[in-house]
This record gives C-alpha cells, sequence and structure tokens, in this order.
C-alpha cells in the first residue's frame, strides 16, 4: 500500500512541479501588469523566507540578519547599476550578501540562543545607521537612485532566483550535508563528536543562505528604483520572513513557500486600505500560530492528512 | 573646557537614567521570566502615550500620572504572562525551547500594540510642554524636567534594589532567577512570581514611558528603539543582573553624550559597535558571572 503511494508520488509530484513552473515561466505572456508586479513581491519574501529556513530551519539558530544581507544586495545595485549590466549585478549582489555572511558567520560562531539573535538584529541597525552617518557627512546623499530594467526582467530574474534557492534547499535536505545541520540543530556538541565540522557547515549554510537573500535584494533595488539606507535595511525585512516560516511551518520545504505567499498576498489586499490593520491582523495571526499551530500550517494538514488516511499515531 | 566636560558628563547621567531604568525592567523579564521580550519598548511607547493623553486630555502632572500608567501597564504584563506566555512555558519541552517561542509571540505582541497605538493616537509625533524653563547646574544649563527625569528614574531603581534585597517576595524572586525549579520545591509559586516580574519589568518600561515623554518627543514607532538600547544595556551589564543594568545604563548613557558631543549622527552607531564588540569579546558582560 505504501509503496503504492510512492510510485504514484513519484511520478504525479515531479509532474505537478513542471506545471507549475511552466505556468509561472509563461505568467508574463497571459497575465496582467498587476498580477507580475504582485508576484515579483510574493517571490522576494519567498526567497528571503525560504533563505531564512535554510540555516535557521535545521540550526534552531534564529538570525535577525536577513535585512543586512538582503540590503547588502539592494546597495550593491544601488554601487554598480550603472556601470554593470543586470545578469553581472544579481551574482554580485549575491555575493555581497554571501560575503557580509561569511564574516559575521567567523564572528558569531560562540554565541547561541539569545546572543546570537541580537547580535544578528544589531547587525542590521549598525549597518543602517552607519550608512545613514555616511550618507550624509561623507557622500552629501540622502538616497540613491537604482536604474530600472522591465517588468518581465525582475520577474524572470525573481523566479530564476526563486528556482535555485528551493532546489538548493531540497538537495540540502537530503543530503548527508542536511542531516549534518540537523544534528548541529538537535545536539551540537554531539554533532561535534561524532566528526562534523560544526563551524564549517554553519557558516557555509549561512553565507549560501545570504546569496539568495543578497540577489534577490539586488534585482529588487530596479523594482524600487529609489533607495536610502532605511529602504534597504528596514529591519521588518527580518522580521516578516521569521514569521511567515513559522506559520508556514519550518518542518518542510513548502511551509516558507506556502507562508510567505499568503501574508505577501495579504499584504497585498490589506495594505492600501487598512495598512494598520494589516499589521495588526498579522500580529495576531502570529500569537496564534506560536500558541496553536507550532508546526504550522504545513504541519496542521500534515496531521489532518494522517489522521484522514487512517495512520495511527501520526500526530506527534 | 570644565564647563564643558560637565556638560557633558551630566547630560551623560540624564540620559542614563532611563536608560538603567528600562534596562532593568528588561533585565527581570529576561533574567528571571526568560523572556526576550522584543516587545519592551511598546510598554515604554504606551507608558509614554498614556501619560500624553493624561497630561493633554486631562490636565494631569506627568509625575502623578506615574501611579497611573506604571501599575496600569504592570497589570497588562502580568496577565500576559499568566495567560500567554505561562502557556508556552507549559508546552515547551526545554527552557530553549520556551525563550525562542516567548520571543517569537513577543514579535507578535510588537506588531499588535504598534498598529493598536498608530488606530488610537495616529502615526505622528506627539509631544507637550512641562517644566522646560533651563536651570543652570554648575554653569551648565539643562531643562528642569530632565534632571526631574533622573532623580525619578534613579529613585524608582534604587527602591526596586531594595526591594528585591530587603523582601520576602524579593528573596522569592532572587530565587527563581537562580533557579526555577528548586525555588519551586522550597515553597515558591514559580508561575506566580514569574508573572509578577514579567509585570514589574512591564511596569519599569512604562513608568520609562512617562519619563521619556516629559523630556521627549514620542511617537507610535518609536518603542523599537528603546529595546535596542535596553538590550544593549543587558548586554554591557550582564544578562540578568540587576545592578549590572543599572550601572550599564548609565555608562550607556555617558558613551552615548560623550559621541554626540563628537558626532551626533554617531551615537547609535557607537551603541552598536560597543554592543558587538561586547557581544563578541565577554557576552557574560562587565558584572555577569560566565
Amino acid at each position: 500500500m505504501s509503496r503504492q503511494i510512492s510510485n504514484t508520488h513519484k511520478i504525479v509530484v515531479p509532474i505537478i512541479l513542471i506545471l507549475v513552473l511552466a505556468l509561472l515561466a509563461a505568467a508574463p505572456l497571459f497575465a496582467p501588469r498587476y498580477t507580475i508586479i504582485l508576484m515579483i513581491s510574493i517571490f522576494m519574501y519567498v526567497i528571503i523566507t525560504v533563505s531564512w529556513t535554510m540555516f535557521s530551519g535545521p540550526t534552531g539558530y534564529v538570525s535577525l540578519a536577513s535585512a543586512a544581507f538582503f540590503g547588502a544586495g539592494v546597495y550593491t545595485s544601488a554601487l554598480f547599476g550603472l556601470k554593470l549590466p543586470l545578469p553581472v549585478i544579481v551574482p554580485l549582489g549575491g555575493l555581497a550578501g554571501f560575503v557580509l555572511a561569511l564574516l559575521v558567520g567567523a564572528l558569531t560562531l560562540r554565541l547561541k540562543g539569545a546572543y546570537f539573535v541580537m547580535f544578528t538584529f544589531g547587525l542590521v541597525e549598525l549597518l543602517l545607521n552607519f550608512l545613514l552617518w555616511w550618507e550624509i557627512n561623507i557622500t552629501g546623499t540622502t538616497g540613491r537612485v537604482v536604474p530600472p530594467v522591465s517588468n518581465s526582467a525582475v520577474y524572470y530574474t525573481m523566479l530564476g532566483i526563486f528556482v535555485a534557492v528551493v532546489g538548493s534547499s531540497y538537495l540540502i535536505n537530503r543530503s548527508r550535508y542536511g542531516l549534518a545541520m540537523r544534528c548541529i540543530g538537535e545536539y551540537e556538541e554531539a554533532a561535534a563528536h561524532t566528526g562534523i565540522n560544526v563551524a564549517l557547515y554553519k557558516i557555509i549554510t549561512f553565507a549560501l543562505s545570504a546569496f539568495f537573500m543578497g540577489a534577490a535584494g539586488a534585482i529588487m533595488a530596479t523594482r524600487w528604483t529609489y533607495i536610502d539606507p532605511h529602504i534597504a535595511f528596514n529591519p521588518l525585512i527580518s522580521f516578516l520572513p521569521v514569521l511567515m516560516a513559522i506559520f508556514g511551518g519550518i518542518g518542510h520545504l513548502v511551509g516558507p513557500i506556502i507562508g510567505a505567499t499568503i501574508f505577501t498576498y495579504l499584504e497585498e489586499v490589506l495594505i492600501t486600505k487598512f495598512p494598520y490593520y494589516y499589521m495588526l491582523i498579522f500580529g495576531i495571526i502570529m500569537l496564534l500560530a506560536i500558541t496553536y499551530l507550532p508546526e504550522g500550517v504545513v504541519g496542521l494538514f500534515q496531521n489532518l492528512y494522517k489522521r484522514l488516511t487512517g495512520e495511527k499515531n501520526g500526530a506527534a | 573646557m570644565f564647563v564643558t566636560i560637565l556638560d557633558i558628563i551630566i547630560s551623560g547621567l540624564l540620559l542614563g537614567g532611563i536608560y538603567a531604568l528600562i534596562a532593568v525592567g528588561l533585565s527581570l523579564q529576561y533574567g528571571v521570566a526568560r523572556v526576550l521580550n522584543i516587545a519592551h519598548g511598546e510598554f515604554i511607547m504606551l507608558g509614554a502615550f498614556l501619560t500624553y493623553t493624561l497630561f493633554t486630555g486631562f490636565k494631569i502632572n506627568p509625575l502623578i500620572s506615574l501611579v497611573i500608567t506604571g501599575p496600569a501597564i504592570f497589570v497588562v504584563g502580568f496577565f500576559l504572562y499568566r495567560t500567554l506566555f505561562a502557556r508556552l512555558r507549559a508546552v515547551a519541552p526545554t527552557v530553549d525551547a520556551f525563550e525562542g517561542n516567548s520571543m517569537l509571540a513577543c514579535f507578535g505582541l510588537l506588531f499588535i500594540i504598534q498598529n493598536v497605538a498608530i488606530l488610537i493616537w495616529g502615526a505622528g509625533i506627539k509631544g507637550y510642554s512641562f517644566w522646560a524653563e533651563p536651570v543652570s547646574l554648575a554653569g551648565a544649563k539643562f531643562a528642569a524636567n530632565r534632571l526631574i527625569t533622573l532623580f525619578v528614574a534613579l529613585g524608582i531603581c534604587v527602591a526596586f534594589y531594595f526591594f528585591l534585597s530587603h523582601t520576602r517576595l524579593g528573596k522569592a524572586i532572587r530565587a527563581s532567577a537562580q533557579d526555577p525549579s528548586t525555588a519551586g520545591l522550597m515553597g515558591v509559586n514559580i508561575n506566580h512570581v514569574l508573572a509578577l516580574c514579567f509585570g514589574l519589568g512591564s511596569l519599569m518600561a512604562g513608568l520609562g514611558g512617562t519619563l521619556i515623554s516629559i523630556s521627549y518627543q514620542i511617537q507610535p514607532t518609536m518603542g523599537l528603539e528603546y529595546t535596542v538600547i535596553a538590550l544593549i544595556v543587558i548586554v554591557l551589564g550582564g544578562l540578568g543582573s540587576i545592578p549590572g543594568s543599572f550601572i550599564g545604563g548609565l555608562v550607556l548613557g555617558l558613551v552615548g553624550s560623550i559621541v554626540t558631543y563628537i558626532d551626533p549622527g554617531l551615537s547609535l552607531v557607537a551603541y552598536y559597535v560597543i554592543f558587538m564588540l561586547l557581544l563578541l569579546a565577554k557576552p557574560t558582560g562587565i558584572l555577569g558571572k560566565s
């Protein structure tokens, strides 16, 4: 019985995936402009949320530095946007996030729990305030203009980063490397004793996740066209993905995607008319999710599915 | 030259008094109740806006509203712990899991409180004038309200320190901070004491908010900045150490004042640099035990 299910899964899941990808790839040909712009925002949050989960999910280190890596990408775009073509800018933005995360990762190795949270949060605020001071006192600017790119170029770049981040997350989860990450999350000392190079794994994953955030930042800057430190290093970019991932469920790759999609759509619907109600609702859902849905929406459906198919002891 | 130095020191202490007060509150919430309250600044903001409303709407002297805002916010904090955090604590398998979940819950609280405040008071900057006439202190001039702020903040901190060290309840709180399960075995009602600590932490945030509203302009999004400052101070003083937070607050105030004298735009940058260097070099803080 279970083998039959896994066999149909083997055929059905890839077909669905290919269909969804084809639909996403063809969207700019038939979808209205508004939908494409909405899809770009959704991709942005999905990319940051999936990247965040790539490191923080298995290890349990809550990072609030996402905005720093995203902002590094945004600023890369602002600094080099006029000089370099887009296909160079995006990986360069990713590289900026990657290098920053390597440095931060190497520095914060010894920090755990609350200290790590505070450090990563402080990092965003430090960069924000330093850049503000730098822009006002050294370069004498308050903001920068990023050369705009066509919507479909932004869309396809986002789609590309999205496929890359989800693909790498999937491969990491399935590999020995992902297993090592989960070991670190379970019991770091034990992981080290079984021969896992804890420091190396943590830093590399942290930096890899930052690469995708930086790339997303670099392409998003071309959509915004005008940026300043407050836009690039907005602390909400750190907070929201954490909440989106928790709401969707960090135990499964689909969780962060669902969480980010639902909330970005909700934001789009509510923010123009009731911006404060959106954040209020966000907060309430957050509290409810943490109290009643510790495994997120995906965990809820997994438990429901197990109960429906009659599998006992499914809800762990 | 002498006046300049005195000027810097006094304005540093004026700033540091408030920092110390809000940090002692956060230290109580994190050190004893184990809740890393990211929404701490929102309680400060609530205190500030309640005081603003009481002053502009009902002509109530801000120093009198201390005894209104403080208890009101204490009740909010106390019941939040009794309902939300006690539940999270009961279901969390480990202390670490509770710390993580309660911090995320505080994010939710942050969004809720901040946006409710915006819906009530609007998103704009507010302020009122209260005892703003200058006072001369050994050649340096200060607004009278800032001196009052400092004395009230220090008074609350000292009073609280004596409460902790000289009363039975204070002893119960210190015992719970050291080892909650053993304290429970010794007959301390842990859930009650932890809720009390969270409430007292909120109370100090509320009082801090009242004092802040006397000397500074306020707005519903001001909370995060004060949360961050309180976080920096409790790391500076050692997580969970109340005297450490007190001293840390004054030290950070002095640092802020010195840096502001050199370049006002760099004071926040200086805070973060100190914070991050300290986290890396000595995460246990000035008075913390390793």
